[in-house]
């Protein structure tokens, strides 16, 4: 582990810088143009909203600096939203290990399909995607499932330390944190580099690869089902069709925080600022609709998002292609 | 590379190698056949009413959408690539015809307007394809990210046309591409026919389905045997956004109905499914057509069969989920480490 200057790690993380000021950019705008921008509620339901969406990219930061990809996170944490509501009258926190455990029970059989039967990662978990989808509207009869409110299992979805940061952000930061050191201060996380990069080299240099892997899809798995406690919780009843198209949410916020899809390489912190400016864009449009000058339909708001990963994309191509030929 | 070009002096008796792979000799596809017959011997037994006209018609009917896109899907698959876009492409042609025939400028001419709308809508399918391919092809875009921007704004696109309405018509020649019988079966099951023996005859017979197998099998030597990749690419990306515009004006026939959120929903993950199970490898240099066709049709066979014995569309998921998994594990090489 050499040391690093800040100087040298802000060259590397070109993209990582770009990504935070546009980020600190797009909040001076809303403060500066919405009068309630910066209200403790707008910010404490932000937050809340986007945790979720912040612990499904982390995990599948993770997986794509493996080289691989998961496609079940959206209905693995729809499923997680299911069990976790089942279990809600016996408590706040066997319902969150309830969630928890059911997605880490799906991390687990992807990693298995991975790297035992060696089904590429995207038909194995497209499998799962709509496994997990049919095995939540099984189990829920199709509709949605109340929480129980006397248990005070939606105090996690709905309160937050001070009116300002929400439960939900607050343990998505600390399982961020935790994951951060994990990639980058121990070996296992190491070695999850090295299998994204040369998976056949790490495997000769006698890493153990199918381990990192292995970690990576039941860390997704375990992202997935604690979003689908906090959708839970947050929402007062498991959502067995929620989910859907989720996981290019997370693709497209670590793609925004300049991880490549190669593997290898990844910023933990550049995927967090990433989907946390995906959402952004949605709240910043609310906000442009209420001013009233003119109006876009929700339906706009898709477009602006698929415009706006574009502009990213144009952004990449044109600093690999400068660096390549500089 | 030999095999390449020694193809066109094959000995009639053996029939090329690559036609071996487009057309149902090789044993894969032999598989996926007896996999078919067994489900249709299986229904017969178990299934009422199965051997009705009635029940043939309505799996045909619902099996070509998919199958269209899926051939589309494995022309990309077949380069390397993936195309996430489909769904969002099947939705936004599907939005456009109707908008245009619907205007009032179509109601003087309806007929000719008609042509125009189908027309429109498929060059605006081209397009999208356009876009990804050349996001693909010239930039070196991975296609899942290049196929996502459509994907995430095709469909919102579509929905801001629409205003989000149910846009819902009556007009017999467009509904014809829907609800059109020839001989007693859905003109459209005729059009899967068409385009599937087209798509085949392409791969095993021209240059383009040797370059497009090429670039799959490996881009770099290809692109040093002189095939030009780029261009192989951006084709296989439009064919599939045509083939997929084509199957959103199916869809919208069918119900007489255009509805942006519903059009097409899904359908990249159907398709994909049909790909693989038909024997397309993810990591390109395949397209065996014919058995991404019976992959469709025992995709879509098996969830008649769940559905019309009483079990739950949800566990139709499942089994699909498992079908899926079953297929590329048995066609995954043993004794990787």
């Amino acid at each position: 582990m050499t040391t690093v200057s800040w100087r040298q790690r802000l060259a590397d993380n070109g993209q990582a810088t770009g990504v935070c000021v546009i980020l600190l950019a797009l909040v001076c705008l809303g403060l500066i143009r919405y009068d309630n921008f910066g209200s403790a509620y707008n910010l404490s339901s932000f937050l809340n909203y986007n945790a979720m969406f912040v612990l499904i990219s982390l995990g599948m930061c993770l997986v794509i600096i493996t080289g691989g990809i998961d496609l079940s996170v959206g209905t693995v944490a729809a499923l997680s939203s299911v069990t976790a509501a089942y279990v809600s009258p016996y408590g706040l926190v066997p319902a969150l290990l309830a969630g928890l455990a059911t997605g880490l029970a799906a991390g687990l059989v992807n990693a298995v399909m991975i790297t035992r039967l060696h089904i590429p990662p995207f038909i194995a978990t497209l499998a799962s995607l709509l496994a997990a989808k049919g095995t939540a509207l099984i189990i829920s009869g199709n509709q949605t499932v109340p929480v129980d409110w006397a248990s005070g299992f939606t105090r996690l979805g709905m309160e937050s330390i001070g009116g300002l940061l929400p439960w939900s952000f607050a343990i998505t930061l600390v399982v961020g944190a935790g994951l951060w050191w994990l990639l980058e201060q121990r070996p296992i996380g190491r070695t999850m580099l090295a299998v994204g990069d040369n998976e056949e080299a790490a495997h000769l240099m006698g890493l153990p690869a199918r381990k990192a892997k292995t970690l990576a899809y039941l860390i997704s798995g375990g992202c997935a089902g604690l979003a689908g406690v906090f959708l839970a919780s947050g929402f007062g009843a498991g959502q067995p069709l929620e989910g859907l198209g989720w996981e290019l949410t997370a693709i497209a916020a670590v793609v925004v925080g300049g991880t490549l899809l190669t593997g290898g390489k990844g910023s933990l912190v550049a995927t967090l600022i990433g989907a946390l400016m995906l959402g952004l864009i949605f709240n910043l449009l609310n906000f442009e609709n209420g001013l009233g000058t003119f109006n876009l339909s929700a339906y706009w708001q898709m477009v602006i998002r698929g415009a706006f990963l574009f502009v990213v994309i144009a952004i990449q191509v044109q600093i690999t292609r400068t660096r390549n030929t500089g | 590379m030999t095999s390449l070009h020694s193809s066109r002096q094959a000995t009639p008796r053996s029939a090329s190698p690559r036609w071996r792979q487009a057309m149902p000799v090789n044993p894969r596809s032999l598989a996926l056949l007896v996999a078919l017959l067994a489900l249709i011997l299986f229904n017969v037994a178990i299934t009422p009413n199965f051997l009705e006209w009635q029940t043939l018609s309505v799996n045909v009917s619902q099996v070509s959408t998919i199958a269209i896109v899926a051939i589309g899907m494995t022309l990309v698959i077949a380069t390397g690539g993936i195309d996430l876009s489909v769904g969002a492409v099947m939705a936004l042609a599907g939005a456009l015809a109707p908008l245009i025939f619907l205007s009032e400028f179509g109601q003087q001419a309806p007929l000719a307007m008609t042509l125009v709308a189908i027309v429109v809508a498929l060059a605006v399918a081209v397009a999208c394809g356009l876009f990804n391919g050349v996001l693909v092809s010239r930039f070196g875009v991975q296609p899942i990210i290049a196929t996502l921007v459509l994907f995430i704004s095709g469909r919102g696109l579509a929905q801001v046309l629409t205003n989000g309405n149910l846009q819902t018509f009556d007009n017999p020649a467009f509904e014809f591409l829907g609800a059109g019988r020839l001989l007693g079966l859905p003109f459209q099951g005729w059009l899967v026919v068409v385009i599937a023996l087209v798509v085949a005859w392409v791969i095993a017979r021209t240059r383009y389905g040797r370059y497009l197998l090429a670039t799959g099998g490996n881009p770099q030597a290809a692109r040093m045997a002189g095939v030009p990749v780029t261009r192989v690419k951006l084709a296989a990306y439009t064919s599939c956004a045509l083939l997929a515009g084509l199957a959103g004006l199916i869809t919208v026939a069918i119900n007489s109905a255009s509805d942006a959120a519903k059009n097409g929903n899904l359908m990249e993950l159907d398709a994909i499914a049909a790909a693989v199970v038909g024997g397309a490898l993810l990591k390109g240099g395949k397209a065996p057509i014919a058995g991404v066709i019976l992959g469709a049709a025992i995709i879509q066979l098996v969830r008649y069969t769940l559905l019309a014995n009483g079990v739950a569309d949800e566990v139709a998921l499942v089994v699909k989920a498992a079908i899926i998994v079953l297929a590329v594990y048995l066609q995954t090489p043993r004794g990787a480490h």
